[in-house]
């Protein structure tokens, strides 16, 4: 079947299978910054924004997304640019495989929350699993970025 | 130092972050086959019969493999140098299967969704067997995991497969039993440790094409490209000639990806069907199929007397190892090796043990290695002598642990599989470490315990943990240094990054040496026809071997420059003045970049290119001082962690920041494995936790307080006076957090994950003894 996805700011046609997921059908098409780490939305390394509101790519069939508006980091680059700034100061990319999700999820807490405590910043990116950093350079870089935009 | 302990961002953290194609899979042929695996259903059993002809037959099938398709050759999936320490006991298709997840068949189709309908069309009869869960009581069970012929060690490692022992060692430095009986404090403890899933967040992932050359091309998710070729090639009887294989950007493996798991497959589908395939496990299938870190029981007996002179450790270990043996004995050994040093002025040691199969998943290496086990056990026991003898325990380790300057024999005697190297520890800056850690945590404020009134208690608890900086005479790293035109270089290095950021401070080590910046250095590594060769990225090698090589050649080709520049200037070699830009010899000069480009174009025209390989003769150990801060709740046991303070002497950190997040991402590892991570199974051996629904990794929310700094060491026969920080932050997680509840509430929790239940349950148990006496 044929859907139409306004893709990083462009619609644009894809053919796709009923049973394909957002994540794969993305992928096929080179959008590389979205990754498959867990296929079971837990771990965030395929997040998308959906609409403008962040969601992972690898719970939602493509079918669904149909007419949507879908950004990936591809998308967003100066945006990135600017906030891998932060995590490079920091030293709070290691591996890098939940980095792009992570930043996109950034971007869209930038956006949804004014003035967020410490505690809600947790709570926007509990969802973005990291098994390298630890966690405390990546936060510092969140804040250090969110003041920054200030 | 200018480059050098510096805090400069990793060279490629921006461009991942921007989602430009990097990993394995981004990098595979848009044609590939897609490879799936028909895996066992059972813990234990025969295949009776296998039927493919219905797969084949399906439209869209390319190929299909069983054990009847491959020759039967054992081999090893451990990822190690050559002959290796573990057991060759696997086959890649096999008549039995040994755990739930074996490999039973493989389809090779032209989608994902042809591939698993294939899976599901394979008619398999299984004979069941009765399976070995239990590794207690493995050894000489009427059950015997490995009873094919054809499996062997490659030297001797005591395996006994009939009695379900697949490595066996002891040791024994002056007479334990005779200076236990002298001593006037005894403590002895049983502690468990569990399995632990590595979880890194990129899945095992390999791609597999044929060149213009008709040679076989392997993109692989790996630590150890240059063992993968080797290992493919002994097993699949490939010429080693005839396999490239390239390690890409790799999204994190802390020892996962050291083995080979779909390597093997890829390989064959691509051989036999001359196309492209390639292999991504789901994230079941990385819990359940690759590999774990080896369950283990510690038996620790500790001697001393009254004054808190420690006079004796005897520690027994048993490992289960799962259905194959891989890193059975290093591990094992490890847990030994590279803990009971810590304790070196003791009259006597001892360390025994034996290293079992069961019908569990495959343990491997994994970041630790064997040390946080040893670690838990040693460090926790220490405490309960402490509590025995009426003693501080920071006292008591001031005491007895190894200072600079010192040694243990148990260096020369255990290495890992094989003899160790005598060493003396020329940095050991432990002590400061431990008065730096007391310090930052306000431990005299908070030791043992402080009653915060609302049914809570702060409480403090400590472990000292070492590792080591490479197998010495094993591990070898080597690096090339290519000059350009312009002066800028290429830095060709066999060293694997993982994520840990190896290039970047590869990198730093080679601007340091030639005096430029890291801009100017160009980082290619791991392809197995265009590097110099590395062992890979494993046993904390690659800062302490891989970047002494890099050091190595950049000193040569910064010789090599001024042996140029003379020519030109017309005076000797010695005369010439360089700052790593300009070249000067009394009042004549020419910059790197013109002599560069006069040898790239205009006169007595060359390629400066020079090669530096390093083998280590010992392994340093990094040392460190983990101390935690818990607020406990007195009536459930429930936990936060409030802070974590490490003191690490690591040497010369090369990147403070990389250092750190080595140093920090270890401990939330260590944390994990401490308080609640856990592999569990299902009565009939089936893995419970098989996804993160199930299996739980610290997130963000339980992280309150990271407090990290390095002490001031030089290590001199390391790179700039580095030593390893990879693996040394995960050790003391465990007998930290065991011994601040031990402080709080006075429950003693001995076996892994400490989780508020085993407290719970501990202080009713306290609570009966009390009310009975």
């Amino acid at each position: 079947m044929k859907i139409t996805l306004k893709l990083n700011g462009h619609p644009r046609l894809f053919e796709i299978t009923p049973n394909e997921y957002l994540l794969d059908t993305l992928r096929k098409n080179n959008m590389t910054s979205v990754k498959n780490g867990c296929d079971a939305s837990s771990c965030g390394a395929c997040s998308v924004l959906i609409d403008g509101k962040p969601m992972l790519s690898c719970s939602v069939l493509s079918a669904r997304a149909d007419g949507c508006e879908v950004t990936t980091v591809e998308g967003i680059q100066k945006e990135v640019d600017h906030i891998s700034d932060f995590f490079g100061d920091e030293g709070a990319d290691q591996c890098g495989f939940c980095n792009s999700g992570l930043a996109l999820t950034i971007y869209a807490l930038q956006k949804d929350l004014k003035n967020p405590t410490d505690e809600e910043i947790k709570n926007y990116v509990v969802g973005n699993l990291c098994r390298c950093s630890g966690y405390q350079a990546q936060f510092i870089a969140i804040k250090r970025y969110l003041e920054d935009q200030k | 130092m200018k480059i050098v302990k510096t805090k400069i961002p990793s060279i490629d953290g921006k461009g991942i972050m921007m989602g430009r194609p990097a990993y394995t899979d981004d990098l595979s042929d848009p044609n590939s086959l897609i490879v799936k695996l028909l895996r066992s259903p059972y813990a234990f059993a025969k295949i009776v019969s296998i039927d493919t002809s219905k797969a084949e037959n399906l439209e869209g099938v390319e190929l299909v493999l069983t054990y009847k398709d491959v020759p039967k050759k054992s081999f090893t999936r451990a990822g190690q140098g050559y002959p290796e320490p573990s057991p060759h006991d696997k086959f890649v298709f096999d008549e039995y299967a040994r755990y739930v997840g074996d490999e039973v068949a493989c389809v090779a189709a032209v989608s994902e969704v042809i591939a698993e309908k294939a899976l599901s069309l394979i008619e398999v009869k299984y004979e069941q067997l009765e399976a070995v869960l239990d590794f207690e009581t493995a050894i000489d069970s009427p059950i015997i995991v490995h009873p094919e012929d054809g499996i062997l060690e490659m030297f001797p490692i005591g395996f006994e497969p009939k009695r379900n022992i697949a490595a066996v060692y002891g040791m024994e430095v002056g007479k334990v039993e005779k200076t236990l009986k002298e001593c006037e404090v005894i403590i002895k403890e049983s502690f468990y440790t569990q399995a632990q899933a590595h979880a890194m967040m990129e899945p095992h992932t390999v791609n597999a094409r044929l060149d213009i050359h008709n040679r076989l091309v392997l993109y692989s998710s790996t630590q150890t490209p240059f063992h993968v070729r080797r290992i493919v090639s002994q097993t699949l009887d490939v010429p080693l000639s005839r396999i490239r294989v390239i390690k890409p950007r790799v999204g994190g493996g802390f020892g996962g990806k050291q083995a080979l798991h779909g390597e093997m497959f890829v390989s064959l589908v691509t051989l036999r069907t001359g196309k492209p395939s390639k292999i991504v496990y789901s994230r079941k299938e990385v819990f359940e199929s690759t590999f774990t870190r080896h369950p283990m029981r510690v038996d620790m007996t500790l001697g001393a007397m009254k004054d808190g002179t420690l006079k004796a450790i005897d520690c027994h270990v048993l490992s289960d190892t799962g259905a194959y043996g891989e890193h059975a004995l290093t591990v094992f050994m490890v847990t030994g090796a590279k803990v009971l040093p810590l304790y070196n002025k003791v009259d006597a040691v001892r360390f025994n043990g034996e290293v079992v199969y069961t019908n569990h998943v495959s343990a491997g290496a994994f970041r630790g290695y064997g040390a946080i086990q040893g670690n838990f056990a040693l460090e926790s026991a220490i405490d309960i002598l402490c509590t025995k003898l009426d003693m501080d325990p920071i006292e008591f380790r001031q005491k007895n642990m190894i200072v600079e300057g010192e040694t243990s024999p148990i260096f020369e005697i255990m290495g890992e599989g094989t003899a160790g190297t005598a060493m003396i520890m020329e940095s050991c800056k432990l002590d400061y470490c431990v008065k730096r850690g007391i310090e930052l945590i306000d431990w005299k404020k908070k030791y043992p315990r402080v009653d915060l009134k609302n049914h809570k208690i702060k409480a403090v608890g400590m472990a000292i943990a070492m590792q080591g900086s490479g197998i010495p005479y094993i591990d070898m790293g080597a690096a090339t240094i290519k000059l350009n035109d312009d002066g800028f270089y290429n830095l060709m290095v066999g060293a694997t990054d993982i994520g840990q950021g190896s290039d970047t401070i590869l990198a730093q080590i080679a601007a340091e040496a030639l005096m430029t910046t890291v801009d100017k250095v160009i980082v290619y590594s791991s392809d197995s026809d265009l590097t110099p060769f590395d062992t890979g990225a494993y046993a904390s090698s690659t800062t302490y071997v891989s970047g002494n090589a890099v050091l190595k050649a950049a000193t040569q080709m910064k010789e090599m420059i001024i042996i140029e520049a003379a020519k030109v200037l017309k005076v000797e070699p010695k005369d010439v003045d360089y700052d790593g830009v300009v070249l000067k010899a009394k009042d004549q000069q020419i910059t790197l970049s013109d002599l560069s480009n006069r040898l790239t174009y205009n006169e007595d025209q060359k390629q400066l290119t020079t090669t530096g390989s390093y083998v280590g003769h010992k392994s340093p150990p990094p040392f460190m001082a983990g101390l935690i801060e818990i607020d406990i709740d007195k009536e459930t046991g429930e936990f936060d962690i409030i802070d974590y303070v490490s003191v690490v002497d690591c040497g010369t950190p090369i990147n403070l920041k990389l250092a750190q997040g080595q140093v920090e991402g270890g401990i939330v590892q260590g944390l994990g494995m401490a308080a609640f991570e856990e592999v569990r199974y299902g009565k009939k051996g089936n893995m419970l936790s098989n996804s993160f629904l199930y299996y739980k990794i610290p997130t963000t929310k339980q992280i309150h307080k990271l407090t990290t700094e390095f002490a001031e060491s030089y290590e001199t026969s390391g790179p700039f006076g580095a030593k390893s920080v990879g693996e040394i932050g995960i050790d003391t997680p465990p007998a930290a957090l065991a011994n601040a509840v031990y402080n709080a509430l006075g429950v003693r929790i001995t076996s892994l994950p400490i989780t508020s239940e085993k407290i719970y349950n501990a202080m009713q148990e306290k609570k009966q003894k009390e009310s009975n006496s």
